[in-house]
């Protein structure tokens, strides 16, 4: 778990409403209001996609919204910013591989 | 088409300060930025800011953050969030598409653009590996996200930027192996590498990270030594044990809307590359368009809420807000803090900067 | 004094001022002796502008002056080691010393933002300028108030064979 509950300057972690977001078919608990790549993170999710050619894992690079890097397949639409997302209530996300699909993941 | 008397895109320090100083002067102001939250960079700026008592020194980012959003509601002050700003045409129509499906045209007499900068990126084998990000990046998971993206970390570069975002990493819990920097000398201020130093991260100089290894994600970090051309020197190589790697490689100005709208441009090496020229009071080559901030030179949030007020002080005058005799002090009053800010060891070199990027703005 | 007479092994280098630099600094000085409380210490040693410190302090023992680029000394004649300026100072470079508190005990009182914070009559190891623990020492209190805005100042005593060496304490696991 690589949540942050005490912080020195920030303060204890306030109790927020939980949501529940599916990752590749998993049932995960995400903080309301908080983007999906920090709710990946916070499970320790390796990487988010793989590249079309090569199959190469990518992750964060800028964490906020410019570089693109972090997009996943999210609720059957590919190529969105985890990174700038907040998450939903029942929200599918899946590791998408090259471009995604429309509809589907790498899990269809 | 809506009509507003300035619009002011980027609602980080430099944005909020410009957008409270024109409607304290009495101009109607529309504050636009691309975010679900407002505030840029400034929450994410936990710690304690230099200057004097003028300058809030003493008080951390967000606490400073916080302030300027209630000065804000107190002077309902319009904001959009989730707006952002595609294209400026005919120096005054504002292209903005709202929660990505709305597309609005507002007609602004003023434009002020405090759009920030962008974190540079530096190229070696494997840096694409998941757990290779900005320093930035990592700064935003810990503070505003509160989830730590890894728990070894290797900082490349030494900047201000490198050494604050350390010393949070370490307040947050991760464990910083190292910090390489390229040049002989480290660049941040001595007080912030002395914290990092005391709790014990090595600082590396003339060395550069040489390769991210791992499968799925970064499992460690190879550095090396480099000569004074800047070429590895063999058998100098350390790998590292980390799962991240940090890159802190400089600042650049986002400056894409000025240049699309018609400012002209200076080339600045010392604030990040290319900016839009500009005046002392903030206006850009194009009457009605104004800068402030990071776009119009990378220096600190300190400096970006000073010439926010500058930018938005002008504007609001431009459009007789306010009378010669109260802009002339209040003038005065920013330039002399902005003065005191580019002074010392540091910041003599910004304000020689920003005098050549002033003069071109008189050719 | 310029941080590049002393380049190879110093602040621009390691992180960290050297003692060479430090004694070179006319801000940088030690209580005397007889002096019988802890003292504000200053390793404020390049220019930057900032001036909380002098307006931190209550008894004006903190001069920094006009240019807030100039390096602050302190009148340890005025200084009532209050500890006010150790948490205002944004660098954290600020601590309280005193070099015999008991016979053969130093006193420290410096700034601290991590967790877990030590608890009064804890043990701890006290570290030097690079982080290497030199010896151990006691937590004599843990200051935190609302003024200091989350920058802890905590109080130890340590051997006073590293009086000068020591500047804080190695960080506790979490």
């Amino acid at each position: 778990m690589n949540r942050i509950f005490e912080h020195p300057i920030l303060g204890p972690l306030e109790d927020t409403e939980l949501v529940r977001i599916f990752v590749d078919g998993e049932p995960v608990e995400a903080r309301k209001g908080e983007v999906i790549a920090a709710a990946l993170i916070a499970t320790g999710k390796q990487y988010f996609r793989k590249t079309i050619k090569l199959q190469e894992p990518r992750g964060i690079y800028c964490g906020i919204g410019r570089c693109t890097d972090c997009v996943m397949t999210v609720n059957g639409v590919p190529n969105v910013r985890t990174c700038v997302t907040e998450v939903e209530e029942g929200m599918v996300i899946e590791t998408q591989l090259g471009y995604g699909k429309w509809g589907r993941g790498i899990n269809s | 088409m809506m009509d507003r008397e300035i619009v002011v895109i980027g609602a980080g320090p430099a944005g909020l300060s410009a957008a409270l100083e024109a409607a304290r002067a009495g101009a109607e102001v529309l504050l636009v930025d691309e975010n679900h939250k407002p505030g840029g960079q400034l929450f994410k700026q936990i710690h304690k800011f230099f200057g004097s008592k003028d300058h809030q020194a003493g008080v951390r980012g967000i606490d400073i953050g916080v302030q300027l959003l209630e000065e804000a509601k107190e002077l309902k002050i319009d904001v959009w969030l989730n707006a952002e700003v595609c294209g400026i045409f005919n120096q005054n129509e504002v292209w903005i598409v709202r929660d990505k499906e709305r597309s609005v045209t507002v007609r602004a007499e003023r434009i002020i653009l405090a759009t920030g900068a962008t974190e540079n990126a530096v190229n070696f084998p494997g840096w694409t590996l998941p757990g290779v990000m900005g320093a930035g990046a990592a700064q935003t998971m810990i503070n505003i996200h509160r989830v730590l993206p890894g728990q070894k970390v290797l900082m490349i570069g030494s900047g201000n930027v490198g050494v604050i975002v350390s010393y949070q990493l370490l307040q947050a819990g991760a464990d910083v192996k190292a910090v390489v920097e390229a040049a002989p000398r480290l660049g941040g201020y001595g007080v912030h590498t002395a914290k990092v130093r005391r709790a014990g991260v090595p600082f590396y100089t003339s060395h550069t990270v040489l390769e991210a290894r791992g499968k799925d994600h970064v499992e460690s970090a190879v550095i090396g030594r480099i000569d004074e051309r800047w070429k590895p020197i063999p058998g100098t190589e350390i790998e590292l044990e980390v799962d991240t790697i940090c890159i802190a490689a400089g600042l650049t100005p986002l400056v894409e809307l000025a240049f699309a709208a018609g400012c002209r441009p200076v080339f600045s090496p010392v604030l990040g590359g290319m900016v839009p020229v500009h005046d002392a009071a903030m206006r850009t080559s194009l009457p009605s368009l104004y800068v402030a901030g990071d776009i119009s030179g990378v220096e600190e949030a300190s400096t970006a809420m000073e010439e926010g007020r500058m930018a938005g002080l002008s504007a609001a005058r431009s459009l007789g807000h306010i009378d010669d005799a109260t802009y002339r002090i209040r003038y005065e009053a920013v330039e002399n803090r902005l003065l005191a800010l580019r002074s010392g060891l540091f910041g003599q070199k910004r304000r020689d900067a920003k005098e050549q990027i002033v003069s071109q703005s008189q050719g | 004094m310029r941080t590049e007479d002393h380049k190879d092994r110093g602040l621009k280098t390691t992180g960290a001022p050297s003692r060479e630099e430090l004694h070179a600094t006319e801000g940088y000085r030690l209580p005397d002796p007889d002096r019988p409380r802890p003292l504000a210490v200053i390793e404020c040693i390049e220019g930057i502008p900032c001036n909380p410190c002098e307006t931190a302090c209550p008894q004006q023992a903190i001069t920094v002056g006009e240019e807030i680029t100039a390096l602050p000394v302190v009148d340890m004649t005025l200084c009532n080691g209050c500890g006010l300026c150790v948490a205002a100072c944004p660098g954290l470079a600020i601590y309280l010393k005193q070099r015999f508190y008991r016979e053969d005990q130093s006193y420290i009182a410096f700034p601290f933002e991590y967790l877990p914070f030590p608890e009064s009559g804890q043990a701890v190891e006290m570290v030097d300028r690079e982080g290497r623990t030199l010896c151990e020492g006691t937590v004599l209190k843990v200051v935190i108030n609302r003024k200091n805005d989350h920058t802890a100042v905590i109080h130890a005593a340590y051997p006073e064979k590293f009086f000068e060496e020591v500047v804080s304490i190695k960080r506790l696991p979490r």
